[in-house]
């Protein structure tokens, strides 16, 4: 057994489930509290990496691009709400879905036009460089803070999500959307933060993301489909889940990539189907939800 | 009289026939605006790819993401067999990966179907991907992987054709697309596809009405996988080469763009919305201000017609059509007139039923059944007995447990403990579906109508159940010809008295026009009981009269469950009647004994005991 190479790869998964997570939460939060599932996510996450390196050329630091990254694609997200998906909550799931595949493709290919469809590379930060030695392994830096920096972001948004008014009303839209409006509470303006928040979430997971892969305007693509098979497995609207879930996919990605590398991304999927038959609503979904 | 029949059979085949002349005229019409046989070709592969994805869409309601996978394995399966040579006749290696993808279809189907909504676009698309996946690398041996399969030999169809050239090939694609729009066609317009369309207007009342929805949402997900790979196939015939890029999630998006485009739900639209993308994609791209923006001005247009023109661009001429062509808006039958008292006017004013002698067979009891929902008992230890003949009626006030009770019986709710036996059977957990096949039907308290089909089309599907049993898989018969059903259909109407507006959609009823479709709904499963969850909720004083004197006449040799608040209804109706309070039963006689008892008066009634 090559113990550190598992030690690498049991990292890396860690890592990139983290990454996950941080994706799976923005869509199920938008999910469980507008009832949008929202096929664009993954153009967020991509609008976030460019427009950190977008602000990274231009400045040469790495903190503003974090900003300039979750800045923009909140901004994005609380935009496009405002302009289309509000007029979309009353129409089937299906007319939601459709509007926002839309969006992402305009997403996609407006940032194709600007940036062109080159892959760029974003540098690792000077705080990021280098590796670190564990004692029994050697590893990135900048991966390990990854870890640090997603698990701050996770931490901020539970206390926001448990521990504020808003996430309070957050969670009981979650539970039951029509009740919370009939309560009073002005949705309207609770559906738009939380809008941008998902959204920010992607896109600031796109950022942290960018020096360790590469930056093109395809890159969504996959995310948005391994974050939906997080949801699935994890069960949808459910902050334990997404955080499970995203583990298990990072992990299931990585750990197969070392034995039987051809089958990696197909494993996670076997993944998703075996829980489909053992436990169709998700490891922390609950029953009868749709 | 023949003049009429000729012009009757043109009216039913018109669609074929235009789609035929179409297909003949395009080679000669497109190519005026700088159309070629290579864009032909892959419009109408495209458009076969879109037939089986509007059956599935259209048709059904189900939006999938991930048709790209049956498109693939169709394609890499006809192109491997026939490089291998395995296979020399083109047309066999086409059903060949027609098959395969049907049957790859059928375990994503299962797989995909386990969730519905939401969870059935994102399942679909995974699965899409996996099959991306499984195509690039654990297969690539196979398939080629990122360099796709080249040198398919050209397509011999037997009898010595080859077909080499982009225009024979038309030909040969033209023909497929003909026949599977034929087939399509059939298909919708069979009992099967009447179900399919219900399934998209209301899934919960297509069970309850005793169909088995499950299967017939896969059978929809396999016919569409089915057609995607015969196009697949074709992809890989025409170009000489299968490309990996028949698996990309783009694949499968491109799909839905071109569906939306074009009109969702009318088969010909995923065709003309290819026709938009495949000929836009050419020109747009040798405008220089344009260029590589193409996709983005697509992308626009695609969330501007899901915004503004849901129904396509088909579904926009139609409208523009019969805005031209209409000269007066014809009046909706049934709605001018004041519902209630068109209906009274038919119905004999009195019936007089002669009360139940209560002697017939136990038909429905319930054994000490219980309803827990968490902490709370809904329904506390009820037990009931109905005789064969019987008008029920179940009382008591609001959260006093009757519509759970009902669902219980219907089996829509399932039961926590207890049983339920039904004709001599045990019925307690076979489901809603099973129960409504057995002969027992439920109207439900808020109308779980199809919203968007008309009155004679709504109770179709309640005849179709009846008449066929919970999955009928008949894609090719004409269910406008069905003697059977129409008769069913036409007596059903005529017992809720909705035949003067039997053509209006249902959306466009009156409210009490809306609840006599909902009981009629029930009706025409022909029920042996009939479970009436309360039928004049929100009427009016007038049309409950009409109510009441409708349940009368169908109350005549069929066992009736009522739940009800207005006593009128109640004691003018019911042979006996049961009270429940608090989940618990607390009375049970015959109404005049439940008018006197001091129990009753006081917990339901509010009176005081003794009064």
């Amino acid at each position: 057994m090559n113990w550190p190479l598992l030690w690498a790869q049991l990292f890396n998964g860690l890592t990139l489930g983290a990454l996950l997570v941080l994706v799976a939460m923005g869509l199920t939060i938008i999910f469980g509290v507008l009832g949008v599932l929202n096929f664009a996510h993954g153009a967020f996450y991509m609008v976030g990496a460019y427009a950190a390196y977008a602000a990274f050329t231009t400045t040469k630091s790495f903190l503003i691009a974090i900003a300039a990254g979750a800045i923009v694609s909140l901004l994005l997200g609380v935009l496009i709400e405002r302009i289309l998906i509000r007029y979309f909550y009353k129409r089937p799931h299906e007319d939601q879905i459709l509007v926002t595949f839309g969006i992402g493709i305009i997403m996609v290919e407006a940032v194709r036009a600007h940036f062109g469809g080159i892959a760029q590379r974003m540098p690792v930060p000077k705080w990021g460089e280098g590796a670190a030695n564990l004692g029994f392994l050697y590893y990135p830096t900048y991966r390990i803070e990854v870890l640090g920096i997603v698990a701050a972001a996770l931490i901020i948004l539970y206390v926001a999500l448990y521990r504020t008014r808003i996430g309070l009303v957050v969670r009981a839209g979650i539970e039951d959307q029509l009740m919370v409006s009939m309560l009073g509470i002005n949705v309207t303006r609770t559906f738009l933060v939380v809008f941008g928040l998902g959204s920010m979430a992607a896109g600031f997971a796109g950022v942290i993301n960018s020096p360790i892969v590469t930056v093109d305007p395809e890159m969504g693509a996959p995310v948005l489909v391994q974050a939906f098979v997080v949801i699935v497995i994890g069960g949808v609207g459910s902050f334990w889940g997404a955080m499970v879930g995203g583990l298990i996919a990072g992990e299931i990605l990585s750990l197969t990539s070392m034995v039987l590398p051809a089958y990696s991304n197909v494993m996670l999927f076997a993944a998703m189907a075996l829980v489909l038959i053992l436990r169709p609503q998700g490891l922390f979904g609950v029953q009868g939800r749709q | 009289m023949l003049r009429l029949r000729t012009a009757g059979m043109l009216g039913r085949w018109l669609p074929e026939l235009a789609a035929l002349v179409s297909l003949v005229l395009f080679p000669f019409v497109f190519p005026i605006i700088g159309g070629t046989f290579d864009m032909m070709d892959r419009i109408l592969i495209w458009g076969l790819f879109g037939l089986g994805f509007d059956i599935l869409f259209g048709v059904t309601g189900l939006l999938s993401f991930g048709q790209a996978a049956f498109y693939g394995i169709g394609g890499f399966t006809t192109a491997y067999l026939l490089i291998s040579g395995a296979l020399t006749n083109a047309v066999v290696a086409l059903i060949a990966g027609t098959i395969l993808a049907s049957s790859f279809g059928l375990i994503i189907g299962v797989l995909s179907l386990r969730r519905a909504g939401i969870y059935f676009a994102m399942l679909t698309l995974a699965f899409g991907e996996m099959f991306y996946f499984l195509d690039m690398s654990p297969l690539s041996k196979l398939t080629g992987g990122e360099n796709g399969l080249s040198g398919v030999p050209p397509a011999a169809i037997g009898f010595g054709i080859l077909v080499r050239t982009p225009e024979e090939m038309y030909w040969l694609i033209a023909l497929l697309f003909f026949m599977g729009f034929v087939l399509a066609r059939r298909i919708v317009n069979s009992p099967f596809g009447a179900i399919l369309v219900a399934i998209r207007d209301n899934i919960a009342r297509v069970g309850v009405l005793g169909h088995d929805v499950q299967k017939y949402k896969l059978t929809a997900f396999v016919i569409a996988a089915a057609y995607g790979g015969l196009a697949g196939g074709l992809l890989g015939l025409f170009q000489g080469y299968m490309p990996p890029d028949a698996f990309y999630l783009e694949t499968s998006g491109q799909l839905v763009v071109q569906t939306i485009m074009g009109g969702a739900g009318t088969l010909i639209g995923p065709t003309i919305g290819a026709a938009v993308w495949v000929y836009l994609r050419s020109e747009l791209q040798q405008v220089d201000a344009i260029g590589g923006l193409w996709k983005m001005v697509l992308g626009i247009v695609f969330v501007l017609i899901v915004a503004l023109l849901r129904k396509g661009i088909c579904g926009g001429i139609s409208v523009l059509w019969r805005r031209f062509t209409a000269t007066a808006p014809a009046p909706l039958p049934g709605l001018a007139v004041d519902s209630a008292v068109a209906a009274r006017a038919r119905v004999p004013a009195t019936v007089t039923r002669k009360r139940s002698t209560l002697t017939g067979p136990i038909i429905l009891e319930a054994k000490n059944v219980v309803k827990r929902y968490g902490g709370l008992t809904a329904v506390d230890d009820v037990s009931f007995q109905l005789a064969e003949g019987e008008i029920r009626a179940l009382i008591g006030p609001n959260g006093a447990g009757k519509t759970t009770f009902f669902n219980m019986l219907a089996g829509t709710v399932p039961v926590t403990q207890g049983e339920i036996h039904f004709a001599g059977e045990q019925i307690t957990r076979l489901g809603s579906t099973a129960v409504c096949q057995r002969g027992l039907a439920k109207s439900f308290q808020i109308n779980q109508l199809f919203p968007s089909l008309s009155v004679r089309d709504n109770i179709r599907i309640s005849a179709l159940g009846r008449r066929y049993g919970k999955f009928y898989p008949s894609m090719l018969r004409d269910l406008r010809h069905d003697a059977d059903i129409r008769q069913a259909t036409d007596e059903a109407i005529e017992a809720v008295d909705l035949s003067d507006c039997s053509d209006a959609p249902a959306i466009e009823l009156a409210y009490g026009e809306k609840r006599r479709l909902e009981i009629g709904l029930a009706l025409a499963t022909k029920p042996r009981v009939l479970l009436l969850d309360e039928p004049t909720a929100g009427m009016s004083p007038s049309e409950r009269a009409v109510i009441v004197q409708l349940l009368k006449h169908i109350a005549a040799g069929m066992t009736i469950v009522i739940v009800e608040h207005d006593m009128d209804v109640v004691f003018g109706l019911a042979d006996r009647v049961t009270v429940l309070l608090c989940g618990r039963k607390i009375a049970e006689g015959s109404p005049e004994a439940i008018q006197a008892n001091a129990e009753v008066r006081a917990a339901y009634l509010g009176s005081p005991a003794g009064k």
